[in-house]
């Protein structure tokens, strides 16, 4: 049976992407059941001495790879010519949001203790948290116009609204170097893959400048 | 098969000693390479057993962390960065034959083996608590002996204000020292008074038995009072010095880790708070528990900071 392209995006690809975006989740979970007795140990789910730091990293870091991913998705369609890869970049972009909140329920919950007092104080004087707290908060409007009928709602003011995914990721990505002790290869291996995620999109800004300059006044504006 | 807690009556206390040694080393004669041949591949050499007495008088009555946690979990950035990592990389480290150097201001100077440097001390068990400056904690059987009584037998002299601990450099035993962001080798130090506090211990093992690799074979520092990165691990030289020497965090980070090191819940890490701690071992959903001063050793050691500004000698 052949399926349309449409039809391929619909039932097969964006399925298959849910999926894999669930697996972070399912190995975490599978870790603190296995921990609990609720599920036999193996070596996949041992989480080692320190469960609550692995489980932090986990989702942490899955979120960092969803925003990255998310932010790939417009460079690889300009790039492959394919318009269609554009239907999956809602369901990243709402995954990270969801990651993101994971991340901030177990250093609320497990990590902090419901420590009320001590959670307030953390995000108000260490940098750090600070600026992942201000990440996770600046998500929140773009989840929720995330959709049909707030882009539709919305209009142009949509992609100038979500256009805040980049300082979100600029954030997320600090706040991880932030917070390592030393060895900061890792977190610069983030920098490199969102500096030239953006200084893509910055390059490409300057070239379709310089093309509406030459042949002003323009008739349509490339849309991006 | 690795012990996970301390019996309550060890073999040694029933049987007499020298019977038990005997019997031991027998029974090591016998089947020492053969136990040690039939280790799965890329398991660690079986860790020797030690002899020692149990100071209960310095030992906290805190359950113990179990071996697995203790050996799997630990700060070796010679070994990597993760807390996994020393313990799957550690293997590398050849803890024997092992030397030690003496140096400084001591009459007693020169390179030792490391029999010779344990030879005159009786071992003891003490359990103590350990707390990590990055605001975790865990409680840990060692076996060592006093690191005072071992500097008494260099002679130090009236210049020797301070002494330092040098971890082993050697990129091929300590595959992450190729690595440019740290400058190794790694270099810790304390007062004369501390380094001769009774409860600064020169640990040898931990569970009864050598140590591992990962947890700073054959030798280690352990001042309990103290962030764990105090506690220089395979050592390779002793050195008496006047001047109060840089000590390696401090010299990465000179806003963040300071000299003295002392566990104190009221000088918060400029990135995090100190005032509680996460226990290792306590469970997913367990309570932050409170952070002592000095880690619980207060009576033991405030004494030596007495009328000093612990927000300025972190």
């Amino acid at each position: 049976m052949t399926l349309t392209v449409d039809r391929r995006y619909r039932l097969v690809y964006k399925p298959l992407l849910f999926i894999a975006c669930l697996i972070p989740l399912g190995w975490a979970l599978g870790g603190v059941l296995a921990l609990g007795g609720l599920l036999p140990s193996m070596p996949l789910f041992d989480l080692g001495a320190d469960p609550v730091r692995k489980v932090l990293g986990i989702v942490g870091k899955t979120t960092l790879n969803l925003l990255l991913i998310t932010l790939a998705v417009t460079p690889l369609r300009q790039l492959t010519g394919n318009g269609y890869l554009i239907r999956l970049r809602r369901m990243l972009g709402v995954f990270a949001f969801f990651y993101a909140c994971l991340h901030f329920m177990v250093y609320l919950g497990p990590f902090q203790g419901f420590s009320w007092d001590a959670i307030t104080k953390d995000i108000v004087k260490r940098p750090y948290i600070t600026l992942g707290f201000t990440a996770l908060l600046m998500l929140v409007p773009l989840a929720i116009t995330s959709t049909n009928g707030w882009m539709r709602r919305l209009k142009k003011r949509w992609q100038k609204l979500h256009r805040l995914i980049y300082p979100i990721a600029i954030l997320g990505v600090w706040h991880y170097w932030w917070q390592v002790k030393q060895d900061i290869r890792e977190p610069l291996i983030y920098a490199t893959i969102l500096a030239v995620l953006l200084g893509w999109r910055l390059w490409r800004w300057q070239q379709r400048r310089a093309a509406t300059l030459k042949s002003a006044p323009p008739t349509a504006r490339e849309r991006t | 098969m690795l012990i996970r807690r301390t019996p309550d009556i060890r073999p040694s206390e029933i049987t007499p000693e020298a019977v038990f040694l005997d019997r031991r080393r027998l029974i090591a004669g016998l089947l020492g390479a053969g136990a040690a041949a039939a280790l799965p591949a890329g398991e660690a050499p079986a860790l020797a057993a030690l002899k020692y007495t149990r100071n209960a008088k310095l030992s906290v009555t805190e359950k113990p962390n179990t071996f697995e946690e203790i050996t799997n979990y630990n700060n070796f950035y010679e070994f990597g960065t993760d807390k996994e990592d020393p313990a799957r990389n550690a293997h590398t480290l050849r803890p024997k034959p092992w030397s030690v150097e003496i140096a400084g201001e001591a009459e007693v100077r020169g390179k030792f083996n490391l029999e010779d440097i344990l030879k005159p001390h009786a071992l003891e068990e003490r359990i103590y608590r350990f707390r990590c400056v990055e605001a975790w904690s865990m409680v840990i059987p060692w076996v060592g002996f006093p690191l005072g009584d071992m500097v008494k037998r260099f002679k130090p002299t009236s210049k020797a204000k301070y002494v330092e601990f040098t971890t082993l450099l050697d990129p091929r035993q300590m595959p992450e020292q190729r690595s440019a962001n740290f400058p190794w080798p790694y270099v810790e130090a304390l007062r004369m008074d501390e380094a001769m506090h009774p409860l600064t211990l020169m640990a040898v093992g931990l569970y009864g038995r050598e140590l591992p690799n990962q947890n700073g074979a054959p030798l280690r520092l352990m001042a309990p009072w103290k962030y764990g990165f105090k506690n220089a691990k395979s050592i390779v030289r002793i050195r008496f010095v006047e001047k109060q020497p840089r000590n390696t965090w401090n010299v990465l980070a000179p806003d963040e880790y300071g000299f003295y090191a002392n566990v104190n819940p009221k000088v918060d890490h400029p990135r995090w708070s100190q005032a509680s701690e996460r226990h290792i071992g306590d469970g997913f959903f367990a309570k932050r528990r409170e952070t002592l001063m000095f880690n619980g050793y207060a009576d033991q050691v405030a004494s030596l900071y007495q009328g000093m500004d612990l927000r300025r000698y972190f």
